[in-house]
């Protein structure tokens, strides 16, 4: 017989975004036991449902060795005795008494009651907290309520103080505070008290009431998946707002709206942000509009803030703060931002950087000083970019401020002009070069400085900027933790762009120091991955590069004299007639020569002399490819 | 309409029904009703405990010359403490929101993650801030360290934003216009004070003074720091030692370093020194504090 089972961990309002995290750590658990289970959340609940549970664990057998064949009959009995049976069950296997103990499966049921405690505790979440006291269990929230139900039954257990049962509980306000439920019914249940069970129902119903509002939205789907998770019955309303704020800057309005009040920006039928906005309430309906007018007016306030702030902050230009970011710490140890700005605009200058990418640069950091961005601590860059406009600066300086925090991840653009990329590189290697002195380097999961993501942003710059002049390894040379730090990041960009590991591995291995320039050969070497010739070359260079190493062969003179006819020297013939042809030419004539060499030759010939030019000759082949890629990084069938 | 002071009569009401004790204001300055002795040390050690405060708190970089209708250089918090925390704290905590007239079946109310922590203080705590239509009016959260301590028995701390309440309650669009009692607004029992408080911490205060006074205090409570009884055998001694005296001294370091720094004295490497400080005297008095009610037992 099979049984299906529910699970409803009840607690307080898990923060949102680690929702799906927690429902990833439960089913992988779940999974532990051989349990499938389907996941679904709501601020109050997590929620494992499955079916097909055997009502019992499957019997085991066990043979109990005992005594001697031998042995006294008082020894027979005594072990028959401790295994609860007769002597004559016992059999005799070999040598020995032995006894087939059968243990029937445990009761599913009972598996879940031991399980089942240590499984909810052992839910990864990014912070926990105890609540019964010092000693108690952690967890995100405080455990209210359990739901633990196998077929008809409870599935016995207690947690933190509470018993699970077959009560659940539905909306704060809108539905009963004790819901007996089965399994059968319990999605329905919930919905009766405005709890709507699934992440994708309740997207459904922001979706269709912001249709049914008749506006159209500005997408974002980071707030829609924090909406989601954030209620129990979403429905959205629209508000209005005074046009008169559209004076203020876009970036601005939106960012008050979205991250700060978390609603969604409406643009009208030319894409320009309209005075509008949508709202996803935690319950059924605004019929007197009260909801709307409270969200309206917290609104106003906030964009009353906003344009005190984008006024008073204009009575001191951004060149007349940057002193003042003597007063702004970057780091306790690493001193203030003003420090921090001189590194940068030198290191702009190092770059190559003309005098506008030097003047973003030295302004790039004053908006830290602005109640604009001390307010609203996301739009750092963009502040300072808007003022910058505003109080005249020429273009290329300000889009280079405005720009230069981008990339923040692997899909985010590159600032859109060089000035913009090397004030963005010069920035992510200062914090990264200081960050590394002092040993706040990234370990496992702390990185708290996003280290990087920093480092990230500098490769992805320089690679999609095609900038030539930032020999990354002389700019971090002072930190050898932080050159590692950067080879493996450069792996990483390349990789997550979909080249092959090992492509990645060879290319870097013969040079990083031009980040553009890697990436063409990793293109080629991507474009001559298919040639029949590639492969079985990139074997034999390994198998060339393990000779050396064995040898301790690092180069040494050769004597074209000592080539004996044949297979040697046609190969030593090919090398001297393909120098300098680019490598896709290459690869097809050089592999029937190489290969023969292998078949015909044995490069440890009994002569020393004869031995260490042939060693010399396989040095200078590989070294001629050292520059573009150490072809034993590839990994080949063969 | 509820004036300012009827709600926070029945917010008093509510709690005191809940069986919590009605405290007045700290009459010392301070930045939070998280400071007050009766949050900052009576949530140490396993004794239950239950208050409720109206605590004025003090933000001098906060001020605006009265000319913000929304920021306030001082504003009143109502402080709850329940200690352990009850199993329907929240349920509690949203009857006291219809016990001020919000019927919250024609609301929108949510609990957005926002976990508190104080540096000065070695307290931190997670919890949320409770957003009605959108609006933050109260701070809610589970304490789990303060004064550097792990605390034995969690407590719930309730945080209402009187003034914003009341201007939600009252449909204002400025903290002025509230009506704190029958014919007299907020601005007419406030203002002078917004204005001249920011007048002196922005303009007037005068720092080497204030610098001074900063030495002062911080020398008087680590003298007295240093006197509290090391040993066992001093119970007596122990139990009338004056901690509640040096925490007070700790609260004025506290507030002002805080008018220090409205006034723009502290630099960048002075800043996390002088935290630091601070933070070195709370988190001494919390452990002695710990001890002297351990001892007592």
């Amino acid at each position: 017989m099979s049984l299906p089972f529910l699970l409803e961990i009840g607690t307080e309002e898990i923060p949102d975004w680690m929702i799906p995290g927690a429902l990833e750590s439960l089913r992988g658990q779940l999974e532990g036991l051989g349990i499938g289970a389907r996941m679904d959340a709501t601020p109050r609940r997590l929620t494992a449902r499955a079916d097909g549970l055997p009502e019992r664990m499957p019997d085991t057998e066990e043979r109990v060795t005992g005594p001697r064949r031998t042995a006294p009959e008082k020894a027979v009995e005594g072990f028959a005795r401790k295994q609860g049976v007769a002597p004559a069950e016992l059999s005799i296997e070999g040598e020995y008494y032995t006894y087939l103990r059968k243990t029937p499966g445990r009761r599913m049921i009972e598996v879940l009651a031991d399980s089942l405690p240590g499984i909810i505790l052992k839910i990864a979440f990014p912070k926990t907290m105890y609540w019964t006291g010092k000693s108690g269990p952690r967890f995100i929230r405080p455990i209210r309520w359990i739901v633990a139900l196998l077929g008809d039954d409870v599935v016995p257990f207690e947690l933190a103080g509470v018993h699970s049962g077959n009560e659940t509980t539905g909306h704060r306000r809108l539905g009963s505070a004790h819901i007996p439920v089965t399994i059968e019914n319990y999605e329905q249940a919930l919905r009766e008290n405005f709890v709507i069970l699934r992440g994708s129902d309740r997207q459904d119903m922001i979706n269709k009431g912001i249709a049914d509002l008749g506006v159209e939205i500005k997408p974002d789907l980071s707030l829609i998946k924090a909406l989601i998770d954030l209620t129990e019955y979403p429905t959205a309303i629209a508000g209005d707002f005074d046009p008169q704020f559209l004076e203020l800057p876009e970036e601005v309005l939106s960012t008050v709206m979205s991250h700060h009040q978390k609603y969604f920006s409406v643009i009208d039928e030319f894409g320009r942000l309209a005075p509008r906005f949508v709202a996803v309430m935690n319950t059924k309906a605004d019929p007197e509009g009260l909801i709307r007018r409270g969200n309206e007016r917290v609104l106003r306030a906030r964009f009353n803030d906003a344009r005190f702030f984008w006024q008073t902050d204009h009575h001191k230009k951004l060149a007349d703060r940057v002193e003042d970011l003597a007063h702004v710490t970057f780091q306790a140890k690493l001193g203030s931002y003003l420090e921090k700005t001189e590194r940068v605009v030198n290191m702009v200058k190092t770059l190559g950087g003309d005098e506008h990418a030097q003047r973003a640069a030295r302004l790039a950091k004053a908006d830290l000083t602005t109640e604009m961005v001390k307010e609203f601590t996301e739009l750092q860059g963009v502040i300072g970019g808007l003022y910058a406009r505003a109080q005249g600066e020429p273009e290329e300086v300000w889009q280079a401020i405005y720009d230069h925090y981008k990339p923040e991840s692997m899909e985010d653009s590159i600032p859109r002009s060089l000035a913009g990329q090397l004030v963005s590189v010069a920035d992510k290697l200062d914090t990264l070069r200081e960050c590394f002195r002092i040993s706040l380097i990234p370990s496992g999961s702390r990185d708290p400085f996003a280290l990087r993501r920093a480092a990230q942003g500098v490769v992805k710059t320089i690679v999609e900027g095609h900038i030539a002049s930032a020999p990354l390894p002389d700019l971090i040379a002072s930190e050898w933790t932080l050159v590692e730090f950067f080879e493996e990041r450069i792996k990483y960009y390349f990789r997550a762009r979909g080249f092959r590991y090992d492509d990645v591995n060879a290319a870097v291995a013969a040079g990083w120091s031009n980040l553009p320039d890697l990436e063409s050969r990793l293109l080629r070497l991507q474009g001559i991955r298919h040639s029949p010739d590639f492969e079985p070359l990139a074997a034999s260079f390994r198998r060339i590069k393990n000779i050396l190493r064995q040898a301790e062969f690092t180069g040494g003179p050769f004597n074209s004299a000592l080539l004996e006819p044949g297979p040697e020297r046609d190969l030593f013939t090919e090398i001297n007639r393909t120098a300098g042809q680019p490598i896709e030419d290459r690869i097809g004539a050089l592999r029937p020569k190489v290969d023969l060499f292998f078949d015909k030759v044995l490069v440890n010939a009994p002569d020393p002399a004869v031995r260490a030019n042939r060693l010399a000759m396989l040095h200078n082949l590989l070294e001629q490819f050292r520059t573009f890629a150490d072809f034993s990084e590839i990994v080949t069938n063969s | 309409m509820q004036s300012f002071q009827e709600i926070i009569f029945k917010l008093k009401q509510y709690w005191a029904q809940r069986g919590c004790i009605i405290q007045e204001p700290y009459d010392v300055e301070v930045g939070a009703g998280t400071m007050c002795p009766e949050t900052f040390l009576r949530v140490l050690g396993p004794k239950p405990y239950r208050v409720a405060y109206v605590q004025p708190s003090r933000r001098p970089a906060d001020g605006r010359y009265g000319e913000n209708p929304n920021r306030l250089y001082k504003h009143s918090q109502l402080q709850v403490i329940l200690k352990p925390s009850p199993a329907d704290v929240i349920e509690q905590y949203l009857g006291s929101l219809e016990a001020v007239g919000i019927d919250l079946t024609q609301h929108d109310i949510k609990f957005e993650e926002d976990n508190w922590e104080a540096p000065t203080l070695g307290a931190w705590g997670v919890g949320w801030q409770v957003m009605l239509d959108g609006l933050e009016i109260t701070q809610f959260t589970y304490f789990q360290q303060c004064g550097g301590i792990d605390l034995e028995v969690v407590p719930a701390e309730l945080t209402y934003g009187l003034e914003r309440l009341t201007a939600f309650l009252q449909v204002k669009d400025s903290v002025y216009d509230i009506e704190w009692a029958p014919g007299f607004s907020y601005g007419d029992v406030r203002l002078q004070d917004e204005v001249q408080f920011s007048v002196y911490n922005f303009e007037m205060a005068d720092v080497d003074t204030l610098w001074k006074l900063f030495d002062l205090h911080e020398g008087e409570a680590a003298r007295l720091l240093a006197l509290y009884p090391k040993s066992t055998q001093e119970a007596t001694e122990k139990a009338r030692f004056p901690l509640l005296p040096a925490y007070d001294q700790v609260l004025k370091c506290s507030n002002l370093f805080n008018t220090l720094d409205s006034r723009g004295a502290i630099s960048v490497t002075e800043r996390v020194g002088v935290i630091q400080r601070v933070r070195k005297l709370a988190v001494g008095v919390a452990h002695a504090w710990a001890d002297q009610q351990g001892a007592a037992q």
